[in-house]
């Protein structure tokens, strides 16, 4: 479980995160909503250690983030698996290098053991015969796939998806978003995903924190998502021309 | 500073750094190779060629031929000068492949795998680049080679003269200044660039403004560096 305690972020005097307070759950996909410049990705960067807040906690099954020193957040990275919005695969390493990665820096496997967890961590995906490909020979989709295999590899004990199927066909998006939740109930990780995408948060939102403005404006299921009343939310999830449909469908008693 | 500290932080696992710097080496050194010494055959060539012509008086020695190529090959030319074209060559690589990586979130993603990416990225490049004087030791014997092919099958002067020439009034200190240089361009080489591309922000664009900027200020630092210590050095 991540919770985080009234984190605030500002850059050159604007206040970008003012006071976010949430939980996310472990064995679950926790989705964290909201428009562009809502302050998702600085709240996902603060999350990661990758920037410092200004204010506020941020606890790692009990352990704040903020308290430790370098050589246990270091450890504690190595606990979490990260999936970039654009792969983020190094450019000069082959699909299984990539994946192998994790495995290389931080076990002690050898050269056999590690190609063996690679291979059962891209048949995981449903990617096999690609490990000698270069990142750059393989489409959009594999590489978010090629990336989900290389973040969860070493099992990590937190995941966490930057926008994981933007830039994707629906059926390509589904299946990404299928494989990380059933990557999350299989091995108990605490996954947080950023996302815009109101398919994604249909699919897969256990969990829901709706930011607005750098501020918490709503929270919880992808159940409950669709009936809420706050104004902030429904104008978010009613903005897409379906789902305004679905809304006046559902009103009109269908 | 602040990067060069975190550049020794949190080290990459032995056996990965060890891969690392061979693979620098073979990119960086070995594979600037080939143009430095096509460069340096041809100005060696080049310096004989002009010294030969400037010798109207027959008073002067042909040896001087020799001499002259020597001196401006293994003070200047070699290592300063090949230091500015190895700022375009692997200033600009290294600006780039880095610069990319920050784009492209590469860097990012070491970080967050709890990897310090100063210490993937920039220590092996600083390694490497300490096996830059055994680039130019070669580039001197090119270079003296290509003085003496232009000389002797130039007509320009007698295998004899030249090599009497390259002999004369040597001076140990002066080879020993050289690498001194060559050793101190070396990690300006590894660190300006790198510096430039693991802290540039923006896109594709940036990239190439910053491998530019890299360019221009890794020459500015060898040419403001090569006066200072040749006045050290030498004076």
């Amino acid at each position: 479980m991540i919770q985080v305690n009234d984190l605030r972020k500002s850059f050159n005097g604007e206040e970008i995160l003012k006071g976010i307070t949430a939980t996310f759950h472990k064995g679950k996909t926790n989705m964290i909503i909201g428009a562009s410049g809502s302050g998702k990705s600085v709240f996902l960067k603060n999350m990661l250690g990758l920037f410092d807040p200004d204010d506020g906690e941020i606890i790692y099954e009990g352990e704040t983030l903020n308290e430790m020193d370098i050589a246990r957040k270091s450890n504690l990275r190595k606990e979490m698996g990260m999936l970039f919005q654009h792969s983020a695969l190094f450019d000069s390493l082959s699909v299984e290098e990539n994946i192998m990665f994790p495995l290389r820096m931080f076990t002690t496997m050898n050269l056999n053991e590690r190609l063996d967890r690679t291979n059962e961590i891209l048949d995981r995906v449903n990617l096999v015969n690609l490990n000698k490909k270069m990142p750059s020979d393989i489409s959009g989709g594999q590489q978010k796939r090629v990336a989900l295999a290389r973040a969860v590899v070493n099992r990590p004990r937190f995941l966490f998806c930057d926008e994981p199927n933007s830039g994707l066909d629906p059926n390509t998006a589904t299946v990404i978003d299928n494989l990380i939740q059933e990557i999350t109930h299989e091995n108990n990780i605490t996954t947080v995903i950023i996302s815009h995408d109101m398919n994604s948060v249909m699919e897969i939102g256990e969990t829901i924190v709706f930011l607005k403005d750098g501020k918490l404006a709503w929270k919880g299921t992808n159940m409950e998502i669709f009936k809420t009343d706050n104004e902030v939310v429904t104008d978010f999830v009613y903005s897409s021309n379906l789902f305004k449909k679905v809304r006046i469908a559902q009103n009109e008693g269908f | 500073m602040i990067m060069l500290s975190g550049i020794f932080r949190r080290p990459t696992k032995a056996i990965v750094l060890k891969e690392l710097i061979f693979k620098e080496i073979d990119d960086l050194i070995i594979g600037s190779l080939g143009i430095t010494a096509f460069i340096s055959l041809f100005m060696g060539a080049v310096v004989a060629l002009q010294t030969a012509l400037n010798l109207d008086n027959p008073w002067v020695p042909k040896s001087l031929i020799g001499f002259a190529t020597r001196q401006s090959i293994i003070l200047e030319f070699a290592p300063t000068f090949i230091s500015v074209i190895m700022a375009g060559k692997i200033g600009s690589y290294i600006t780039s492949s880095i610069g990319s990586m920050r784009v492209t979130e590469q860097i990012d993603a070491l970080e967050v795998m709890g990897i310090n990416p100063l210490n993937y990225l920039i220590f092996p490049k600083i390694i490497a680049l300490l096996f830059y004087p055994f680039l130019i030791a070669i580039i001197m014997f090119v270079g003296i080679g290509g003085g003496y092919l232009a000389s002797v099958y130039g007509g320009l002067a007698s295998a004899e003269d030249f090599t009497t020439g390259l002999q004369e009034t040597f001076i140990p200190w002066q080879i020993a200044y050289a690498f001194i240089k060559t050793m101190f361009f070396g990690i300006l080489l590894a660190t300006i660039p790198s510096y430039h591309g693991y802290y540039m922000e923006g896109g594709a664009l940036e990239v190439g403004k910053a491998s530019t900027t890299s360019f221009v200020w890794t020459c500015v630092a060898i040419i403001i560096s090569n006066y200072i210590l040749t006045q050290l050095l030498l004076s």
